[in-house]
């Protein structure tokens, strides 16, 4: 891990540190192996202690321009080359550049009788000739114990060997000494006496079938340093440990959003999809979409010109790029540009620790902008729940520190529907959607909803999530008197109520044209009225001009009358 | 299986040979100490009592000489190397157990 890693221990002013160079160590031991004094590597057989000793000289001399001495008691120097040439180290080209040495020590039991005291001034000669010739700052012991089955005299071995670790300390090398587990001890002949500054332990265990390697530093004589137990990895560029107390909580948080390739999904965000370096959970049971949910947002990130990296636990590649182009989602073209890469895996292939390490290391040497993983409920196969929850914590912390977004999905089960993590992890989580099945009428149907979302204003609504060849697609679900509505259930609901309004509409059409109907009626029989009241002012005007005339007529014939009477 | 009829022949031929066959001995010290010479010393006794006109001896200070003694590997001081007659021994410390250097040497001890 770079030192800009927030686990790693940092210490000023102590006894100084020679940096191995060993992914992960460097860290767990806060600089590196007490310089210029031996430290002692111990383990069963087949733990990796050469491979440990060889990686010191190896990154040494490639990386901190320090050239090593390897002594072998074992293994002959063709067969060493050899074993390590798989992971990339050129021994020949190291030594022929003396930045290594490998120095072959064979001691043949059989060839040997002891006749009285003795000393080894015979190998100080040697390693001194070694040390000498390539100005080594570092030399590896592997391992030194074989001296004890060819040379009986015990008691001088012991002090020689005393006088042997005191001498590499006087010529101020940083030293590795490998020695056998034994029995009750550390070492089978109790090297842990002499070699007290250092002492690293490694061992294998298997459990459930599943072997891990971890690394414990027993003991580091005035210095601070990682005291768990840390899963390490032997794979194609050496040794890797996994720090794993440290969790830190400091990393710098960023406020930029990243869409999440469903554009009604980014509205219920805020309108802005997810924070970048977020961590985003999408749980659900068998079948509601998660892995689209989740191809949905690698495609969302490749296509704003970022990297994504694509941890596939359930599915071989092929089978989601297939499954995806049916959603209409084209994965291929970004795993062709290099936007995407995956990586597939099985759970049971390794432990827990060996996934996530994989995981660390991939994570570092493509830089992703988004991480999927899919589904981490399959992880908890490879350890237990404790296990999965500390090792994802400690992920999740790796992948924030570095500002990358990571989804993570998780399939619950059938039986405890709901807000549940089958790893207990949600609490780690910034933005958690919950994805269901609904059943009603007879039919299954997705709905998805935002159940947290921390620093944005989330939609508190429940959306059905419909998966077409057309995309991921999110409608409203029907809220109505009988209840939520989706699916079919949901398009009859909304049929019915077409037609129903459809119906109110005629009818109110019917109800205005019968009144505009009556209004007209009514006018029509306002004008007959008027139209009576002009020809009674006729009458009345008539009428009243012929009584004018009959009195008129009266008087005159009054008068006539009078004439006719002499009246006088 | 065939027999072979002269094994007992053989084998009395091969025993007086033994007492012919020429050494060639390596003595490797670690500088002129007390220890190497008292080693020095005891191997040249013990070569001229029982290997007296036979034997070739070489004392090699690994200091001086440290590739030879990479050479042989030789990791102890003092080492006393039966380079001949074959197999290859290697004796390591002050060479004061006479018995057990006869014994390794293969040298039968005059009555």
């Amino acid at each position: 891990m770079g030192s800009d890693d927030s686990s790693a221990i940092k210490l000023e002013g102590q006894l100084p540190k020679c940096l191995t160079g060993i992914q992960g160590l460097d860290e767990i031991t806060g600089g590196g192996l007490p310089q210029g004094r031996p430290t002692l590597v111990c383990g069963g057989p087949g733990c990796g202690k050469t491979l440990f000793g060889m990686e010191f000289l190896v990154r040494g001399a490639t990386l901190h321009d320090e050239p090593g001495v390897f002594v072998t008691f074992e293994e002959r120097p063709e067969e060493l080359a050899q074993n390590v040439a798989s992971l990339g180290w050129d021994l020949g080209k190291l030594e022929a550049g003396n930045k290594l040495l490998i120095e072959h020590i064979q001691v043949e039991r059989s060839e040997i009788e002891v006749t009285g005291e003795y000393d080894l001034e015979g190998l100080f000669i040697r390693l001194g000739g070694a040390v000498d010739a390539i100005g080594a700052k570092r030399i590896v012991l592997d391992t030194v114990e074989s001296l004890f089955a060819a040379l009986p005299n015990e008691l001088i071995l012991r002090s020689e060997l005393r006088r042997l670790f005191r001498w590499i300390k006087d010529k101020g090398l940083t030293a590795i000494i490998t020695g056998e587990r034994g029995d009750k001890t550390l070492t089978r002949y109790g090297l842990e006496e002499y070699v007290s500054d250092c002492v690293i332990d490694l061992n294998v265990r298997v459990k459930e079938d599943i072997s891990t390697r971890r690394l414990r530093i027993v003991k580091y004589r005035g210095s601070l340093h990682g005291t768990n137990e840390y899963p390490f990895l032997i794979g194609d560029t050496g040794f890797s440990v996994m720090p794993i107390t440290s969790i830190g909580l400091d990393y710098p948080v960023s406020s930029e959003r990243v869409p999440t390739g469903i554009p009604r999904l980014d509205t219920m965000l805020d309108g802005r999809g997810y924070y970048q370096g977020s961590s985003i959970l999408v749980s659900g049971t068998a079948g509601t979409g998660k892995s689209s949910l989740a191809a949905a947002f690698a495609q969302a990130t490749c296509a704003g010109g970022g990297k994504c990296l694509y941890f596939a636990f359930e599915e071989p590649v092929s089978q989601i790029v297939r499954n995806m182009r049916s959603l209409g989602l084209d994965l291929d073209r970004h795993v062709e540009a290099g936007c995407l890469k995956f990586h597939a895996a099985r759970p049971t292939t390794f432990g827990m620790e060996m996934h996530l390490l994989t995981m660390f290391n991939l994570v570092k040497e493509s830089a992703p902008r988004t991480v999927i993983i899919d589904p981490i409920s399959n992880l908890s196969m490879a350890g237990n729940e404790d296990q999965v929850k500390s090792i994802l914590t400690r992920f999740v912390d790796f992948l924030k520190g570095r500002n990358i977004t990571t989804m993570f999905t998780d399939l619950t089960s059938g039986k405890v529907a709901g807000e549940y993590t089958e790893t207990t992890i949600s609490s780690l989580m910034d933005t958690w959607i919950l994805l269901r099945n609904i059943e009603t009428n007879g039919e299954r149907n997705r709905a998805l909803f935002v159940l947290k979302s921390r620093g944005m204003e989330h939609s508190n609504q429940v959306r059905e999530f419909v998966l077409s060849g057309k995309g991921l697609e999110l409608t409203d679900a029907y809220l109505g008197s009988t209840g939520m509505l989706m699916g079919s259930a949901r398009a009859a609901q909304e049929a019915r109520e077409r037609e129903e309004c459809v119906l109110r509409r005629q009818e109110l059409q019917g109800r205005q044209r019968t009144l505009e109907a009556r209004r007209a009626a009514l006018e029509a029989q306002l004008a007959a009225l008027r139209q009576d009241l002009v020809t009674m002012d006729d009458e009345l005007a008539v009428v009243g001009a012929e009584a004018k005339a009959q009195e008129t007529a009266l008087a005159s014939d009054r008068a006539e009358m009078a004439r006719i009477r002499k009246v006088d | 299986m065939k027999e072979p009829t002269n094994r007992a022949d053989d084998f009395e031929k091969a025993l007086q040979d033994r007492g012919h066959q020429k050494y060639v001995l390596r003595l490797y010290v670690a500088g002129m100490t007390p220890r190497s010479r008292e080693s020095i010393s005891a191997v040249k006794n013990l070569c001229e009592e029982h290997l007296k006109g036979r034997y070739e001896i070489e004392v090699i200070d690994i200091y001086q000489h440290p590739e030879l003694a990479k050479a042989q590997q030789v990791i102890a001081a003092p080492t006393l190397v039966k380079e001949l007659p074959l197999p290859l021994r290697k004796f390591i410390g002050r060479l004061t157990d006479e018995e057990r250097i006869l014994k390794g040497l293969d040298i039968q001890l005059k009555d």
